[in-house]
Order: structure tokens, then C-alpha cells, then sequence
């Protein structure tokens, strides 16, 4: 963002100082608990509008400047028509874009209509079906505009979404890991639910992030930062079969929050195939 | 020999304490014997012994109050000489100038280990060689390993992956003790490894043991070591890994693992880490942290902009023979000292020894091309 920095100083929009970025949250189909994070920051928060400029956060004040913006941050999905249009505007008004959370990432727990008939839910679901104007789909930002930077979780780490901030005013991209949940476990000295309790865990095959608040709970992962680094899928299925799951239970495991992320999807699609299996993946 | 009883343990321990020693020790935790922080004897696993097998570790109770009457957990002295997070510096920014204050050496006080079993023992001895044995030793890390005093104990009871028979690294500690000891029914066999052992033996009232005690401890370590759960032929290890690169096992392990890097986590000699930085959101302080990471990342073989293994089959292939293999060219030991753990806490319990053996069983199975 330090470039970003800079044009903003070269704009002269605050003649004299150096202009701080124009940071702008936006939200689209979610639960808001992300810009929560941001929002429960305290010290933080405020250290962080000491560098930046928010000038658009619904969610924290009334008024909302108009763009263009040095960074927007989007939460949630893109799950209605209106949506469609409004990630393509906010992408326009944007120099940098960083999608936070699951939602954002790969649809959300909101994706799960991807794999059902779309008319059908709605028609059990809402007693009058023709108010609701939704997409079949709930998709990620990425899947329409070019995205700068994606942080996972549900909702995003604090910590790591404060430490992007902080990276990108010093000019540098972030870090982002991709080893898996298991990492931050023995890191923290966790004992590992499989092998002591044979309960199923998803932390072999997620992003780490969160800090592996499940395990530290004595609870299996549930996935909700999404796909490590290329996972093996089709392993850790066998093994929740092996730990007594049915075969639809160890395989829907991987069907919550981060449902339709590709490496999820195909990972089972692909365990499916294995001999012995009959069962198609919708 | 020395005897001592649980009660010469109990103020053997006392007595470090009391010279500002932090204690730590073998306690149960979340179904689990993990190392932590212990006050006193009586924090010890007294009653509780262990069933370990590949992927699987569930504690039941002995029928006698032995408090070293199992194996080990996942922890050994690595994450405490080792620490998987640890701030190298930090760098601050005021009115232009970068200043960089000295990191607070020796933070942490002087630790007592309790109950470290022989293979940990040898994997200290192995990061040793790692951390302190080349050109620019790691003060900080030398600083901890210097502070130390080890208790270790011989193991009665090998764990079901046990194999430092054929590590040739247990189950009696032979390295790096202060105190060693073998538990006997009504307390424990004793010698000191150094004079410093020695002295805290006497102070805590042990005395000569009797011939009958000695005969009895012999005994049990001799039924440890044809009661290890797994073992490994060892002879020309490198030579069979080396040149069984294109081995069919490589892709059918890889099929199975997941790449989690519990393996390399628990191993006590594994040393991989990463170095990150973090700055705040002022702009004004960074901070560079060492932490724990692992050859099954991906990420862990980015180099010069790509990443050099991104197959499952390179990175366990890469793990294993640096293990049993590079490691002894890199540092003149091998990597691994026969602990099990990696086998105990793989999730999907993926066995190292039988790995091995499985190679060896086919050695040569697909001849390496010319220059390969
Ligand atoms: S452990 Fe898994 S489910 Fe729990 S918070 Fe972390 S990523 Fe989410
Ligand atoms: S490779 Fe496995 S058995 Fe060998 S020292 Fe490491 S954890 Fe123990
Ligand atoms: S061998 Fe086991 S513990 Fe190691 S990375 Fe593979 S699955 Fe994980």
C-alpha cells in the first residue's frame, strides 16, 4: 500500500501532510462477524485509524465518503444479483481489495445451496419464494473480480488481519501460511484429539490462522479457515471412517463452512472415485 | 549404585527447587503425559502407565503407583531448549533512527528436567550438534542447555513404537545426565553422570543399594529391550535410501500421509523453523520471531520465488532420508533416535519402521537412471 501511499500524496487531497489511505469495509452476503473483528479491535482500532483514513465501515459510523479508495476490505459472499454488480463497483473504486473470511473466500456456510437444487430450498424455506431475489450460487469474491489479498477464517484472525494492515502500510505484502491447523497445535503444546481421543479433526487439512482454538478446546477442527496447502483429502476421510464415522458422515464433514472451496469439493470428488466407492458427490 | 526412595526423590526435587531450579516433568494433561511445569514429587503420573500404537495413544492405570511406569508423550526436552516461538529481536523506528535493543539473553531461569527417558537424552546430544556444534552457536539456545539439570530415567516399559534398541540409543541412559534412574517397586536405582548428580544424590539421603535391588534393576531393563514395540534394520541405511530414490513406496506413503507435519513437530531432534517478521500498525517497531515449521509444508521449500517440493512424495521422501540418512553426512549422527513418536502421533499413524522395511524388502525395485 505504500504505493498507494504515495499516489495519495500525489492527488494532493491533504495538502501539507502526507494523506493517510482511504480505507473503506465493505459487506456483502455474511453474518458481519468479520468486520467485528475489526471493530472489537479497541487499542488497535484506534492505532489503526491513527494510520489510516476509514472513510466507509456501515457497520462502525453513519457516514460514508464515496471513492476512490486505496484499500477496500470485503466481507461475504456474492449470493444475490444486486451483488453481482456491487463487487464489480467496488473493485472499480478500489486500488487494493483484500476478501476476508470464509464467505468471501469460498462462499460460506451460505454455499451449501451449490449443491441442492436451488428452487426447491427456497420453496421449503420461505413461505412466500418469490420475494427472495438469489442467486442459484453463493460464490466468492475472487470468483468475480481480481482479488489483491484473501484472508481466511470464520470469522478472520484479528491478529493476522491487523498484522495485513500493518504489512501493507510498511510497504510490504503479508506473510500469509498455508501449513496446516496441526502446525499451530504442537506449537502451543495441544494435545492432538485424533490420537488421544480418536475424535475427527479437519486441522491436518485447514489453513492455519486461527490459533487452533478448536483443538485447544478439546473439539476436531471444523475447517472453518479453509484449505492448507494442497490437502489430502481422500486420506483423512479414510482415517474419520476408520475413527467409526459412516462413509456420508466422514465425507459431509468437510461439507460446512468452507463447503465449496475447489480443494475441498474436488478432494472429496476425487475420494468418491476410490475403489470400493459407489457414492457420487453432487 | 545408589538407592533412593520416593521420598529421597521428593527432596532431591526440593532441593533444586529450592536453588531456583524450575521443575519440569512428566504430568497428565488432556488424556495425555505431557512435560509441563511440576512443583513437587507429587505432580509425577504415579499409577499411570500408556497404550501407544501407530496413530493412537490412550493412558490406562497400572496396578502398582510407579511414576515413570510408561513411555513418553509427545513432548521431550526440544520444546523447552527449542521453544517453537521465540523472539530473536526487535528493531524500533523513532524520529528516523533505527534502534535495535539487545534481546534479553537467559529470560527463562534454570530448568530442571525430570524424567527425560534415554532416547530424549541422545536427541539433546543431536540438537547439540545442530545448534551449538558449528561456527556461529546459538547463545540462546546454549545459554538454556547450560542451565539444565537432567534426572534421567531407564525405561521398564518401552512404548508400543518404541525402538531405541535398535537406535542404539535405550532404553538405558548412557549421555547426558545428571541423574539417572531406574524404578524399582519401592523407589529408585540411582547414579550420577556428574559430580554435580552425585552430590545432590547424597544431599537427598540416598544410600548404597543392595546387591538384590541392583539384580532387580538389571532384570527389568533386560525385559525392556526385548519388550520394544517396533524395530528397524539398520545396516547401511543412507546406501538403501539413496539409492532407492525411485522407489514405488515414496507415492503409496504419500497416498496416505497428509503432509501435517505432526511427525517432524514431535520428533525431538527436527530443528526446521522459519523466520518472520512482524511490524505494528505505527510503523514503528518489528519484531523477528523463530518458530517451529516443517519439510512437509509446502511453503517450506520456497526458494528464489517457487517452491521446489510440491509433491506430498518429495516431502516425505525428503523427511525420511535427511532423517536416517543426510543427517549423518550433515552432522555425523543420525536424525533419528528411535523414540516412536512420530509414529504415535502421525493421525493416520504412518510407521517409519515399516517404511523402511517395506524399502528394503524391494531394494533396488527401480534401479536410479544413469547421473540420476
Ligand atoms: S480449529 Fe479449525 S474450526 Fe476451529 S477455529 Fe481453527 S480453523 Fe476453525
Ligand atoms: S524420526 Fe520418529 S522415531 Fe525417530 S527420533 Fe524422530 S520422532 Fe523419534
Ligand atoms: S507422516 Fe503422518 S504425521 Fe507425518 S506428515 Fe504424514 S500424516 Fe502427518
Amino acid at each position: 500500500m505504500s504505493a498507494v501511499q504515495a499516489d495519495a500524496r500525489a492527488d494532493g487531497r491533504e495538502a501539507g501532510a502526507p494523506a493517510r489511505p482511504r480505507v473503506a469495509v465493505f459487506k456483502l452476503s455474511s453474518c458481519d462477524g468479520c468486520q467485528l473483528q475489526l471493530l472489537d479491535a479497541e487499542e488497535a482500532l484506534l492505532e489503526l485509524a491513527g494510520a489510516v483514513d476509514i472513510v466507509l465501515f456501515r457497520e462502525a459510523r453513519g457516514r460514508s465518503e464515496p471513492g476512490p479508495y486505496d484499500l477496500a476490505i470485503v466481507e461475504g459472499s456474492i449470493s444475490t444479483p444486486r451483488q453481482l454488480e456491487e463487487i464489480k463497483e467496488i473493485r472499480a473504486s478500489a486500488r487494493f481489495l483484500i476478501a476476508v473470511g470464509a464467505c468471501a473466500l469460498s462462499g460460506g456456510i451460505q454455499a451449501l445451496r451449490n449443491a441442492v437444487e436451488y428452487g426447491d430450498t427456497v420453496a421449503r424455506v420461505y413461505p412466500t419464494p418469490a420475494y427472495v431475489r438469489a442467486l442459484a450460487t453463493s460464490t466468492p469474491v475472487s470468483d468475480h473480480v481480481r482479488v489483491d489479498l484473501e484472508l481466511p477464517g470464520c470469522p478472520v484472525d484479528r491478529g493476522q488481519l491487523l498484522g495485513a494492515l500493518a504489512a501493507l502500510l510498511g510497504g510490504h505484502l503479508p506473510r500469509r501460511s498455508t501449513a496446516p491447523v496441526c502446525a499451530e497445535c504442537k506449537r502451543r503444546g495441544y494435545v492432538c484429539v485424533v490420537v488421544a481421543r480418536g475424535e475427527p479433526c479437519l486441522g491436518p487439512v485447514t489453513n492455519t490462522g486461527c490459533g487452533a482454538i478448536c483443538p485447544g478446546m478439546g473439539r476436531g477442527c471444523y475447517g472453518c479457515f479453509g484449505p492448507s496447502q494442497p490437502p489430502n483429502v481422500a486420506a483423512l476421510v479414510r482415517r474419520f471412517e476408520e475413527l467409526g464415522d459412516a462413509p456420508e458422515r466422514a465425507r459431509d464433514r468437510f461439507r460446512l463452512i468452507t463447503s465449496s472451496a475447489p480443494a475441498f469439493r474436488d478432494g472429496l470428488a476425487a475420494s468418491a472415485g476410490e475403489p470400493g466407492r459407489t457414492e457420487v458427490t453432487p | 549404585m545408589r538407592f533412593l526412595d520416593r521420598e529421597g526423590l521428593g527432596s532431591l526435587l526440593a532441593r533444586l527447587v529450592a536453588e531456583g531450579y524450575e521443575l519440569i516433568g512428566p504430568t497428565v494433561r488432556d488424556g495425555t503425559i505431557v512435560l509441563d511445569r511440576i512443583e513437587a514429587v507429587d505432580d509425577l503420573p504415579a499409577g499411570v502407565g500408556e497404550v501407544e500404537g501407530p496413530g493412537t495413544y490412550r493412558l490406562v492405570r497400572r496396578d502398582d503407583r510407579r511414576v515413570f511406569g510408561f513411555a513418553h508423550g509427545p513432548d521431550a526436552g526440544k520444546r523447552f531448549l527449542f521453544p517453537s516461538s521465540e523472539v530473536l529481536g526487535t528493531i524500533g523506528r523513532r524520529n528516523g533512527h533505527l534502534t535495535a535493543p539487545p534481546a534479553e539473553a537467559g529470560a527463562e531461569g534454570r530448568r530442571a528436567f525430570v524424567g527425560l527417558r534415554p532416547c530424549d537424552l541422545h536427541a539433546i546430544e543431536v540438537q547439540d550438534r545442530v545448534f551449538r556444534g558449528g561456527p556461529e552457536p546459538d547463545a540462546a539456545y546454549a545459554a538454556r542447555r547450560d542451565g539444565a539439570f537432567v534426572i534421567g530415567v531407564n525405561c521398564t516399559a518401552p512404548g508400543g513404537t518404541c525402538f531405541c534398541d535398535s537406535m542404539g540409543t535405550g532404553p538405558v541412559c548412557t549421555v547426558g545426565f545428571d541423574v539417572a534412574l531406574t524404578e524399582l517397586d519401592h523407589g529408585f536405582l540411582a547414579t550420577a553422570g556428574t559430580a554435580r548428580g552425585g552430590d545432590l544424590l547424597e544431599e537427598a539421603g540416598s544410600r548404597e543399594a543392595t546387591p538384590g535391588e541392583a539384580a532387580e534393576g538389571h532384570r527389568l531393563l533386560a525385559n525392556a529391550r526385548v519388550h520394544m514395540g517396533r524395530s528397524l534394520d539398520t545396516s547401511d541405511l543412507p546406501g538403501l535410501l539413496y539409492r532407492n530414490r525411485r522407489h514405488p513406496r515414496w507415492a503409496d506413503v504419500a497416498e496416505r500421509c497428509l503432509a501435517c507435519g505432526n511427525c517432524t513437530s514431535v520428533c525431538p531432534t527436527c530443528f526446521c523453523h522459519d523466520v518472520v517478521d512482524d511490524v505494528d500498525l505505527a510503523g514503528e517497531t518489528a519484531t523477528r520471531v523463530r518458530e517451529w515449521a516443517s519439510c512437509f509444508s509446502v511453503e517450506f521449500s520456497h526458494t528464489a520465488g517457487m517452491e521446489v517440493r510440491t509433491s506430498r512424495e518429495a516431502r516425505y521422501r525428503q523427511w525420511l532420508t535427511h532423517k536416517f540418512a543426510s543427517w549423518i553426512d550433515q552432522f555425523g549422527t543420525s536424525g533419528c533416535v528411535g523414540c516412536g513418536r512420530c509414529i504415535t502421533w502421525c493421525p493416520v499413524g504412518i510407521d517409519v519402521t515399516e517404511e523402511v522395511a517395506a524399502i528394503r524388502a524391494d531394494d533396488g525395485a527401480v534401479a536410479l537412471e544413469v547421473g540420476a
